[in-house]
């Protein structure tokens, strides 16, 4: 699925007031959420703010609580702790009001494969209280700015995986939500029908769209203009994706030594680096110079087993920020 | 990235009962849809039914003694029409266990229209389905004469139609709660179709009086404590008009009947209804 034509999406124009909580751009405001499932605690009062025309990517391994933000979003799970506002309603005591300003992809498909996919959008339209001539233009609108105007009349189960995400957004666009949220939007697809999907979502958020993701892949939150990274419950990094990386100068040193420890500190009292130990490596983010990898080298001998040097990625961020792997 | 979506007022929405109302009709009509699109749903839950019937019904007639000199084979009639229904209303909530946890369902669920929509079209949906089934086998079974032409037919349709209700409703109860449908089947196998066979549909309800050991009177009264008994009684009455029934040992009025069949549909339904608007299983959703 390779879709190059530019899409335009209709503009939101169902409410008329843009503002929560009392700013200009914000879509969303999450403030101090906690959120535990039994003993186990998944989030650890986070606090979150999604602007308008902008994509908001959450990043974090399995097991982060990004998901569990993302189903406090959607109304799905009951607000334990803290406060939620969507458009200026609550999440916990307007429920139905928050939801008629959210668009939602899920991770797992929600389209109806008995249905055809003309029939799935009359049925998501029946749900959001569209009907008649309004339903007829908006279901046009979408599957022509989608590229599936000519797959309307088949049942979902025979199409593509790639198809079937585009459906799924043209059914969550039906209503004009003002927060797009998606789920792992890009699980399970071909690397074209995921250029295709990220370019669904920045023309979304160019139409002025708040587009909100959860991600466990690097590369996709660093196409986002702004990036939440989580880890164990709680926001360990938030920013656009260049400034987090550039918090860790314009290279980086990756080291994998026989015994970090020592390594550690035989490099802090010879080079006078700030050296930061994860599990089983070790990252010197500075603007050091291509020759200190050779010294380095040199230095370190045997007990070296692998150098590298590269830019600073979002996966050292969250390294440099947590102490541990990113384990995806 | 600029904001340029223009400010204008809000669309006129309808209100929640019309919207709630369109929403429940769509997923009934998506119920209805689906079903025949799924020809595996169409055979099981009316073939299967049918052939016991035959089977049964041939098998055990030369055993079978009941009111009115009736046959096994049209004593056993009602029990299928009965079966069918159950069959019917077993398959379109089972659905519900996958789709919520992921599926068609999720997209309902964070949709803005509560629960009560989402819980009236699953039931009418179904219902129409199963009452449809029945009344196919019925004007069949007028056809090949098992079951007399009569104008109490109709009164058999429409208690039939709020039979097929409470059964959809019922599934519901006990669909929702589920996670898997594995448990639904080991309900099922406890649960719906012990209170099928107890309920008259297989055999005649036992007297509890008189020359009954203790065994027959246990069975009596739990056959009684069922509402389903009262609903086959008189589904009984209205498709065999002209035997009498008051002396085969469990004999309450017509009125009785029908006010039991009522209460149960409207109690099924707000159970229902009650689990799903709670919070506690929204955990369960996810």
């Amino acid at each position: 699925m390779v879709n190059t034509s530019p899409m335009a999406f209709p503009a939101n124009e169902n409410i008329s007031d843009s503002t929560a909580a009392g700013d200009d751009t914000a879509v969303a405001q999450v403030t101090g959420v906690h959120h535990a499932y039994g003993d186990t605690q998944a989030l650890g009062g986070v606090d979150l703010r999604i602007d308008a025309s902008r994509i908001t990517a959450l990043l974090g391994p399995n097991g982060s609580g990004k998901t569990t933000l993302f189903r406090l979003l959607c109304t799905l799970l009951p607000l334990q702790k803290g406060d939620i506002k969507i458009v200026g309603s609550d999440v916990a005591s307007q429920a139905l009001a928050v939801r008629q300003n959210i668009g939602i992809v899920f991770q797992s498909p929600s389209l109806d494969a008995k249905l055809t996919v003309d029939e799935n959008l009359a049925c998501q339209a029946a749900l959001y209280g569209i009907a008649g001539r309004t339903f007829q233009k908006r279901r046009d609108e979408v599957l022509e700015s989608l590229g599936i105007k000519d797959r309307r009349g088949e049942y979902c189960e025979k199409l593509s995986g790639g198809l079937k995400r585009r459906a799924e957004i043209a059914k969550s666009l039906l209503h004009r939500p003002r927060l797009m949220l998606l789920d792992e939007p890009s699980t399970g697809l071909d690397p074209a029908a995921r250029r295709s999907l990220w370019k669904c979502l920045t023309d979304l958020a160019e139409q002025g769209t708040a587009v909100l993701l959860t991600t466990h892949l690097i590369e996709e939150a660093d196409k986002a203009d702004q990036v939440v990274i989580f880890s164990a419950g709680k926001k360990v990094a938030e920013g656009p994706p260049h400034e987090l990386r550039g918090q860790l100068g314009s290279r980086l040193i990756s080291l994998v030594v026989a015994d970090p420890d020592a390594a550690a500190d035989r490099l802090r009292d010879e080079f006078g680096l700030t050296v930061l130990r994860t599990q089983d490596s070790l990252k010197i983010s500075s603007d050091v110079t291509p020759d200190l990898v050779g010294r380095i080298a040199d230095f370190l001998g045997d007990s070296l087993q692998s150098i590298t040097l590269g830019r600073p990625s979002l996966e050292d961020v969250f390294v440099a920020r947590t102490g541990v792997h990113f384990d995806a | 990235m600029s904001h340029d979506a223009p400010t204008i007022t809000a669309p006129h929405r309808p209100g929640p009962l019309t919207a709630g109302v369109a929403a429940s009709w769509m997923l009934a009509t998506r119920e209805w849809k689906r079903f025949f699109r799924q020809r595996n749903r169409v055979t099981a839950a009316i073939v299967q039914p049918v052939l016991f019937w035959l089977l049964f019904g041939t098998g055990l007639s030369g055993a079978f003694r009941s009111a009115g000199d009736q046959s096994f084979l049209e004593f056993f009639l009602p029990g299928t029409v009965a079966l069918i229904v159950l069959f019917t209303a077993i398959f379109a909530t089972i659905s519900v266990i996958e789709d919520r946890r992921e599926g068609f369902m999720q997209s309902v669920l964070v949709a803005p229209v509560g629960r009560w929509p989402v819980l009236l079209g699953k039931v009418v949906g179904g219902a129409a389905i199963a009452w449809v089934q029945a009344v196919a086998f019925l004007v069949l079974a007028c056809a090949v004469g098992t079951v007399p032409l009569g104008g109490s037919l109709f009164a058999a349709f429409l208690l039939l139609a709020i039979m097929a209700l409470a059964m959809c409703s019922l599934g519901m109860i006990v669909a929702w709660p589920m996670d898997s449908t594995q448990g639904f089947h080991a309900i099922m196998m406890l649960g719906l179709m012990p209170m099928w066979l107890l309920s008259g549909s297989f055999f005649p309800v036992p007297p509890v009086t008189g020359s009954a050991g203790w065994g027959q009177a246990l069975l009596g009264w739990v056959m009684r404590a069922n509402p389903l008994s009262y609903s086959m009684l008189e589904l009984r009455r209205l498709l065999y008009p002209a035997v009498d029934f008051t002396d085969a040992g469990f004999g309450p009025s017509s009125s009785v009947c029908w006010l039991v069949t009522l209460f149960a549909t409207v109690g099924c339904t707000v159970v229902a209804w009650r689990l799903m608007r709670g919070n506690q299983k929204v955990d369960v959703i996810v």
